[in-house]
C-alpha cells in the first residue's frame, strides 16, 4: 500500500488522482501506524514551510516521517521539508537532507514564483527519470528552492540553479509537481511506485 | 529555461463549457472533461476555467466539476469566477485545482489577496485585472462579466497590479479590454509596461488573432504566458501549429 501523508495542505487531492490514473491504490492518512506500515510513502504539500511543519507537528508526524525506512517521495513543499531549514519564516524542517531552502532571487526576465514548465540537468543516471527524455519539461510552481549539493540528482535553473530532484538513502524528493507534469510526470510517479528509487 | 505558457480559457456554466457573444446567448459547446482533455492532448500548458454562472449571480463555484477535471487532467488548471472568500477558495483548491483567480472581489476587498496568500501560498493566488484604455492611461474596470453592472474604478492599472503583487498575488492576468475579441493582437505597450513593473509572472489576455500575435507578446512584451479563448475554440489557431512556429522562432516552449 502507498500512503500519502495527509499534511492538510491545499490540492493534496491531485497526487492521489495522479496515482489513480496509474491504477495505483493509495491512502491519504495522518495515522503514524498506517504510514509506518506502508510500502511507500509520498509527502506532498503546497503553501509555506512554517505552515507545513506546523501541520506535521500538530498531527504528531515529525518523528514518524523522519524515522521511515521505506521509499519516501517528497513533492514540492514536501521535498523542501526534507532539508534542515527553510528561509521561509526561518523554519527548522525535518533535517533529513543537509542544506537550507532559500528564496529564489528575482531579476529582470526572472519572475518569482518560478511558475511553469522547465527542463532538468542531470550529471548521472537518475532512477526516477528512467525512460524519460532528457529534454522533458516538468511543471514547477514555487518561490523557495533547495541548494544544489551532494544529494542533488537533477537540478533546474531559474536565474540561479537549484535542486529539482534529491535523494538521500530511502528519501527522494522533487521540487516540481509530477502529478501536473503530463506524461513525463506520470512516468516519474510510475518509477517511484515500481521501486526505481 | 522556463517555457512561455499557452493557456486556453474555457467558460463554464453549470458544469458545461459554453461560449457566447457578450454576456448573453451562451451556446453549449461541449462537455468540460472532453474539452479539457482535448486541449491537454493538443499541448496546452495550463487551462483556465472561468465559471460564469458563479460570478454573474453571486453563487460560489460548484466543486463537483472541479474534482472531475482534477481526476483526469495531468496539467495545471486555474479556476476563476465567483471566489469571494477563504472558504470558497479552499473548496476549489481541495477539489484539486492548482490555482484560483480573483478579480472583482479583490477590488471590493484588497485584503482578500493577502488572506488567500497567507492561507494557501502566493503560488496559487492569481489576480485578474480588466484594464481599459482611457486617453493615454489605463484604468481598472470591475464587474465586467455583466455589461449592465460593469463600472470604472479609481485604480490606474499599473498601480492596482503593483498593489496586488505587494499584497501577495503570485501571478497577474491582464485582460486588455480594448483588444478583447477583436483579434488584432495583444496590447504590447501596456503589457510591456506592466512586465517591467512586476516581479511575479504576468499572463496576457485579450487580442490574440493569429500566430504572430503570440510571438509578439512573448518577444516584445516579455510576458510569461498568453491566454486566449475564441481563437482556440473556433479552430482559428491550432495549438500544435502555434507551438511549432514559436519553437521555430526560438521562443522557449514546451513541445
Amino acid at each position: 500500500m502507498l500512503a500519502i501523508v495527509d499534511s492538510g495542505g491545499a490540492n493534496i487531492a491531485s497526487v492521489r488522482f495522479a496515482l489513480e490514473r496509474l491504477g495505483v491504490a493509495s491512502e491519504l492518512t495522518a495515522d503514524p501506524t498506517v504510514i509506518r506500515s506502508a510500502e511507500r510513502v509520498i509527502l506532498p504539500g503546497v503553501g509555506s514551510a512554517a505552515e507545513g511543519m506546523k501541520r506535521l507537528q500538530a498531527k504528531g508526524l515529525v518523528d514518524c516521517v523522519r524515522s521511515l525506512t521505506q521509499p519516501v517521495l517528497g513533492v514540492c513543499l514536501g521535498m523542501q521539508l526534507l532539508f534542515e531549514k527553510s528561509g521561509e519564516g526561518d523554519t527548522p524542517t525535518l533535517g533529513i537532507i543537509p542544506g537550507e531552502v532559500a528564496l529564489l532571487p528575482d531579476s529582470p526576465g526572472i519572475t518569482v514564483p518560478h511558475m511553469g514548465w522547465n527542463t532538468l540537468t542531470t550529471g548521472r543516471e537518475v532512477d526516477l527519470l528512467d525512460g524519460i527524455a532528457p529534454e522533458a519539461r516538468f511543471y514547477f510552481v514555487h518561490s523557495f528552492a533547495a541548494p544544489v549539493n551532494a544529494f542533488t540528482q537533477a537540478s533546474c535553473r531559474h536565474g540561479t540553479p537549484f535542486a529539482a530532484i534529491v535523494q538521500r538513502g530511502n528519501f527522494s524528493g522533487c521540487q516540481f509537481h509530477p502529478e501536473r507534469s503530463g506524461p513525463a510526470g506520470a512516468r516519474l510517479l510510475q518509477n517511484f511506485v515500481e521501486g526505481r528509487a | 529555461m522556463l517555457a512561455r505558457r499557452i493557456i486556453p480559457c474555457l467558460d463554464v456554466r453549470d458544469g458545461r463549457v459554453v461560449k457566447g457573444t457578450q454576456f448573453r446567448d451562451h451556446e453549449d459547446v461541449g462537455d468540460i472533461i472532453e474539452l479539457a482533455q482535448r486541449y491537454r492532448d493538443e499541448g496546452a500548458d495550463e487551462l483556465v476555467f472561468y465559471d460564469i454562472t458563479a460570478s454573474s449571480d453571486g453563487r460560489t463555484v460548484s466543486t463537483e466539476w472541479v474534482t472531475r477535471v482534477a481526476r483526469v487532467l495531468d496539467i495545471p488548471f486555474c479556476v476563476a469566477g465567483g471566489i469571494r472568500s477563504l472558504d470558497g477558495a479552499r473548496a476549489i483548491l481541495h477539489g484539486g485545482a492548482d490555482k484560483i483567480s480573483i478579480n472583482s472581489p479583490a477590488l471590493e476587498n484588497p485584503a482578500l489577496i493577502g488572506e488567500l496568500a497567507g492561507e494557501f501560498g502566493s503560488q496559487c493566488v492569481v489576480v485578474g485585472i480588466d484594464s481599459l484604455q482611457d486617453g493615454s492611461d489605463y484604468f481598472v474596470k470591475q464587474y465586467t462579466g455583466d455589461p449592465t453592472k460593469t463600472r470604472s474604478t479609481l485604480w490606474r492599472t499599473l498601480d492596482w497590479a503593483a498593489e496586488a503583487q505587494k499584497l501577495g498575488a503570485g501571478e497577474i492576468v491582464l485582460n486588455c479590454m480594448n483588444q478583447d475579441g477583436v483579434r488584432r493582437g495583444y496590447d504590447l505597450v501596456q503589457l510591456k509596461a506592466l512586465r517591467a513593473l512586476l516581479h511575479i509572472p504576468l499572463v496576457a489576455s485579450g487580442g490574440a488573432g493569429e500566430i504572430a500575435h503570440f510571438n509578439d507578446v512573448f518577444r516584445i512584451a516579455g510576458v510569461d504566458g498568453a491566454l486566449a479563448a475564441s481563437v482556440f475554440h473556433k479552430g482559428v489557431i491550432s495549438i500544435p501549429r502555434l507551438k511549432e512556429q514559436l519553437i521555430a522562432d526560438g521562443i522557449p516552449i514546451r513541445s
